[in-house]
């Protein structure tokens, strides 16, 4: 029927090329009642004429706000009319609003284009919103969403509830209800059911929770001579604990209910402004050296009149005894503020309890990374009782190796999966010819192999620098491995994180796996007990400690491709563990893996909890930490597992 | 292992003990008159005012090498944190020069006003003058006593001295030794110069102090006449140095600390008390370093964090690994020849190498052979140049 209306309509306006007022009220004539705020918009008048709009209850108003605000309305200049149209190449081509039909080109003379500001355009938004809720496109509702959940008014409320019913995507309507709930919660019509929708989210995590709870208790202060009866109290402010006597001073100030504190630079501005020949009062300028004689002079001028009184501290004192501070809430009604109170206790609960969890997982990874990097220079302790300060610079061979095996290989997941093992045979390479050249020599020297492969640090170090540059040179991870495993608002964890954790824990079950169940690892440990006695049992010392010692080079290569997934690699990627793994090493005991699993796991849980104290410092965290392992040592010299029985003491 | 001698000693004077303490005292002197009469300051201006500070850096270098050489060559304990000590001299001199520098300048500037400034005025400018560049401006707590050049002198052996003290204390009396004790060590310098480089750490974080060559109320003299004088301040230092070292080591207390050097067990068998002896031994070269410290950063100019890093104690030990452990004149050849060539070759002065096919940069590829070089001396060269000396000098004697 509307249809047909419609049509005849257009007839009779392709005849007369004009709208007849006297059609029913339509679009058009809406429009054209509200045509001055629509040709001339500003932010603060275009709500209350979306509002119109929608109140005449015509039809079309969301097509055409979205036209309005993709500006796309033109004004027909010789009736005054507003039509859809759009510019082709300088010719505009208008359309009729309500019946749709092409009215033909116009020059752009004859049309004016209706262009509403950015300001303008973002209420439009707001308001076109209710209407995408519930569009049959679930992108545009998903958007629609999204808009609200960022930024949205009580007018918003009662659509979006109303489009959660008809809503058929699962996930959109998860969002939507709990959005329905935020906002109940700020702007419910009435009490009890915003005390509801509070109660509803106990326990719950999320930031947009908190961000919609926080602002229900905001408080102001307030002073006055005793406590009103009509207002929400927060809490009563003690002078001293809650609010320094400055503070309450200036407070009182700023009420008239007190004069003005002293300011150093106001004081000394009046004193001289009364000067005169270098003379105040009878006192000579030069001999205001000292803040007590400038305030006595001060004192002097307020008595003669001619500056401006202050308070003294015991007249302060005084004034403090009469008045009471204390915050009152913003939000009016107690029931919701003792609602959102305890709401957000339960959370934080909540909160600590995640914070806690992200925090084991942090840890848990940092111990994997120190645990990969400690454990090849652990084993070389442990067996030969050589510490390899060169360590380092094999972890920062092993991330080079892994960036040159990218530049030859462009697929990441292929790359990798070669590195690793590429790298492993480099460094073992490397370790191998270390220990043959100069470790085995040093055999009987510990302290001078410190020194000599510190030589070779510096060296590979140096050398790194010049083949590769200062510049550090990314690696990395393949895209399966981009992004986080994300628990909820605080709990997450990266997954090149996981996966370095898969790596450390496959690494450690290993080399217990070779240890213990190997007739290599039996000869280790024989060597590692008694050298001697293991030689005259047939076993050669000199293959075995060579043998170790490439592992535990390999095994720095390994961690090496593993840092450098997260970090930059650089010449000082070694440098920047080494110390770190010493620690480790130190605190876990040396020569067992075990041990040095518990020193990974005790060092970087330790650093995370140091972290946590004081998130904003992580160079105290590990002067800090430094310092806990010194002490540490006062207690298990030997760290946490200990080698008994004679080997121990050599 | 080293150093042992066989003939049995009959009481002779000190000196007569010690030959090698007069050459060295004859040597020092007259490197340091040669220096001053070729100066700018003082004579035939053919050596400039940054070779003379460059000298006497060097000198301090002397010194601190002295002190590593008494901890590890003569008592065993490999120390990679000395130079902490020697940095914390730096700091504490550091504290007098900037804030007395700071003083002057602050009067100056406020002398300009109608009131004559107060001393709290003078205090505020002074925080805001210094610690402005790490976002404070009061001055912390532990610059109580930077107004007072005879108590930051004092701090300068008392702070580095206490600090190894308490280390020591700890580490020798839980039995840390060897390659533990040096990593200890390492972790103690690098704690040291993390804590440092906080901006909260009431010494400007990582721009420490700086201006340190001004020193305050000698600023009418020029810069050339002050590196003569702490040229002849650091060549006393290091001669007096050098004869309380040589000393040390003579008689029976030098044969304690070899003793435990060569094998601690058993001269605690013996009945020494060993961990007081190492304790006495780690206290005193921690003060030799810091007063090092203290007369070499006021002729670099700036103290940093940067410098308590481990790298820089780790140096130490290769200087005094590549003079010769062991022999005190084995240090300070080590430190001054290391020390002057690297700063040659890292400095530029050097002309690159072209080796034909390319061109070897000295800046680039200088600790690379540093590096390689270090090794071959431990390996072959155990006792470093001065046993060579030695050797040579027996070989001479005995033909």
């Amino acid at each position: 029927m509307r249809q047909l209306v419609f049509c005849l309509l257009s007839v009779v306006f392709l005849i007369i090329t004009d709208l007849t007022p006297a059609a029913a009220r339509n679009l058009q004539a809406v429009l054209m009642e509200n045509l001055k705020s629509i040709e001339r918009p500003s932010r603060r008048t275009v709500g209350d004429t979306i509002e119109n709009l929608f109140n005449s209850g015509v039809d079309g108003v969301p097509r055409f706000l979205q036209k309005w605000r993709d500006k796309k309305v033109w004004l027909l200049k010789e009736n005054k009319t507003l039509f859809y149209g759009s510019d082709k190449r300088g010719d505009i081509e208008l359309i009729h609003i309500v019946t749709g039909k092409v009215l033909g080109s116009f020059s752009s003379r004859a049309a004016k284009q209706i262009k509403p500001n950015s300001g303008v355009r973002s209420v439009i938004d707001s308001a076109l919103v209710r209407f995408q809720l519930s569009d049959p496109d679930p992108k545009v509702r998903g958007t629609a969403l999204q808009t609200l959940e960022r930024n949205a008014d009580a007018k918003q409320l009662k659509p979006l509830r109303d489009s959660v019913a008809s809503e058929t995507d699962l996930s959109l309507k998860a969002r939507k209800k709990r959005l329905e709930r935020l906002l109940t919660i700020s702007f419910g019509q009435s009490i009890p059911e915003r005390v509801i929708a509070i109660k509803h989210f106990e326990g719950d995590v999320g930031i947009d929770l908190r961000a919609a709870l926080n602002p229900l208790l905001s408080t102001t202060t307030i002073v006055a001579a005793e406590l009103p009866k009509d207002k929400n109290i927060a809490r009563q402010l003690q002078i001293g604990i809650d609010i320094s006597k400055a503070e309450a001073h200036a407070k009182l100030a700023s009420r008239g209910l007190a004069p003005q504190p002293l300011v150093k630079s106001a004081r000394d501005a009046a004193i001289i402004a009364n000067a005169a020949d270098g003379k105040v009062e009878g006192v000579a300028l030069g001999a205001l050296n000292t803040e007590a004689a400038r305030e006595k002079i001060y004192r002097t001028l307020v008595n003669a009149g001619k500056a401006a009184p202050f308070l003294n501290p015991r007249g302060l004192e005084d004034l403090l005894q009469k008045y009471i501070f204390f915050e009152i809430y913003t939000e009016p009604d107690p029931r919701i503020t003792d609602a959102a109170l305890n709401g957000l206790t339960s959370i934080n609960a909540a909160v600590n309890l995640n914070q806690a969890l992200d925090l084991g997982l942090d840890a848990l990874s940092l111990a994997s990374i120190y645990f990969l990097a400690a454990i090849g220079l652990a084993i070389t302790f442990g067996v030969m009782r050589v510490i390899n300060m060169a360590h380092g610079e094999f972890i920062m061979m092993g991330a080079y190796t892994g960036y040159l095996v990218q530049q030859l290989i462009p697929n990441y997941t292929i790359s990798i999966v070669i590195a690793l093992p590429l790298a492993f045979a480099v460094t073992f390479a490397a370790g191998v010819i270390l220990e043959r050249l100069v470790i085995r020599h040093l055999m009987h020297r510990p302290l001078e192999t410190l020194l000599a492969t510190f030589g070779i640090s510096i060296a590979l170090q140096q050398l790194a620098k010049n083949m590769f540059g200062t510049q550090a040179v990314p690696l990395t991870a393949p895209s399966w491995l981009d992004g986080s495993l994300i628990f909820n608002d605080i709990v997450s964890i990266s997954y090149i994180r996981i996966a370095i954790f898969f790596l450390a824990a496959a690494f450690c079950l290993l080399l217990l796996y070779i240890l213990r169940r190997t007739r290599l690892g039996l000869e280790v440990r024989a060597v590692t007990q008694n050298p001697l006695m293991a030689s005259s049992m047939g076993i050669n010392p000199d293959r075995i400690n060579m043998l170790t010692f490439g592992l535990g080079s390999g095994i720095a290569g390994i961690a090496g491709v593993a840092i450098g997934l997260f970090a930059q690699v650089s010449s000082e990627l070694g440098a920047n563990y080494i110390v770190q793994s010493f620690m480790t090493v130190v605190v876990g005991g040396v020569g067992s893996i075990v041990g040095t699993l518990a020193g990974a796991g005790m060092i970087g849980s330790l650093q995370k909890v140091i972290e946590w104290f004081n998130p904003s410092n992580t160079l105290a965290a590990q002067t800090y930490m430094i310092i806990f392992v010194i002490i540490f040592i006062q207690f298990r010299p030997r760290g946490i597992i200990a080698i008994k029985g004679r080997a121990a003491e050599e | 292992m080293f150093g042992r001698s066989t003939t049995i000693e009959k009481p002779r004077s000190f000196f007569m003990k010690n030959p090698s303490v007069f050459i060295f005292i004859a040597a020092l002197s007259v490197i340091t008159v040669v220096t001053t009469l070729l100066s700018e300051a003082l004579g035939l201006g053919l050596l400039s005012t940054s070779f003379i500070k460059l000298l006497g850096k060097t000198l301090c270098l002397c010194l601190i090498a002295i002190a590593m050489d008494l901890v590890w060559g003569y008592c065993g304990i490999l120390s990679l944190g000395h130079f902490a000590f020697f940095g914390l001299g730096g700091y504490m001199i550091g504290m007098w020069l900037m804030y007395e520098r700071t003083k002057d300048i602050v009067i100056n500037s406020l002398s300009s006003q109608v009131l004559p400034p107060t001393p709290i005025e003078i205090q505020d400018a002074i925080g805001t003058q210094i610690f402005g560049v790490v976002g404070g401006s009061e001055i912390p707590a532990i610059w109580f006593f930077a107004d007072s050049l005879s108590a930051q002198l004092a701090l300068v052996v008392l702070v580095p001295g206490l600090l190894a003290l308490l280390f020591g204390w700890l580490a020798f009396r839980s039995r840390v030794t060897g390659v533990y004790l040096s990593i200890l060590t390492q972790a103690m310098t690098l704690a040291l110069a993390l804590y440092l480089f906080q901006n909260d750490s009431g010494l400007r974080g990582n721009n420490g102090l700086s201006g340190l060559q001004n020193i305050p109320g000698l600023e009418e003299i020029p810069q050339s006449f002050i590196s003569i004088w702490f040229l002849w301040g650091s060549a006393l230092a290091l001669g007096l140095g050098y004869l309380l070292a040589a000393w040390v080591v003579s008689g029976k207390f030098g044969n304690i600390i070899r003793g435990i050097r060569d094998d601690e067990a058993r001269v605690r068998f013996l009945g020494y008390p060993v961990e007081t002896y190492k304790l006495f031994i780690f206290t005193l070269t921690a003060v030799i370093a810091a007063v090092a410290g203290a007369l070499y950063y006021p002729q670099a100019g700036i103290v940093n964090p940067v410098e308590l890093a481990p790298i820089a104690s780790i140096y130490l030990a290769v200087w005094v690994a590549i003079g010769g452990r062991g022999r005190l004149y084995g240090a300070v050849i080590g430190a001054a020849l290391v020390s002057l060539l690297s700063s040659a070759f890292t400095g530029g002065q050097v002309p690159d190498l072209p080796l034909g096919f390319v061109l070897l940069q000295w800046v680039d590829w200088w600790t690379v052979f540093l590096g390689f070089g270090f090794v071959l001396v431990t390996l072959y060269a155990p006792q470093g140049l001065g046993g060579l000396v030695d050797r040579f000098i027996r070989n001479g004697g005995y033909k």
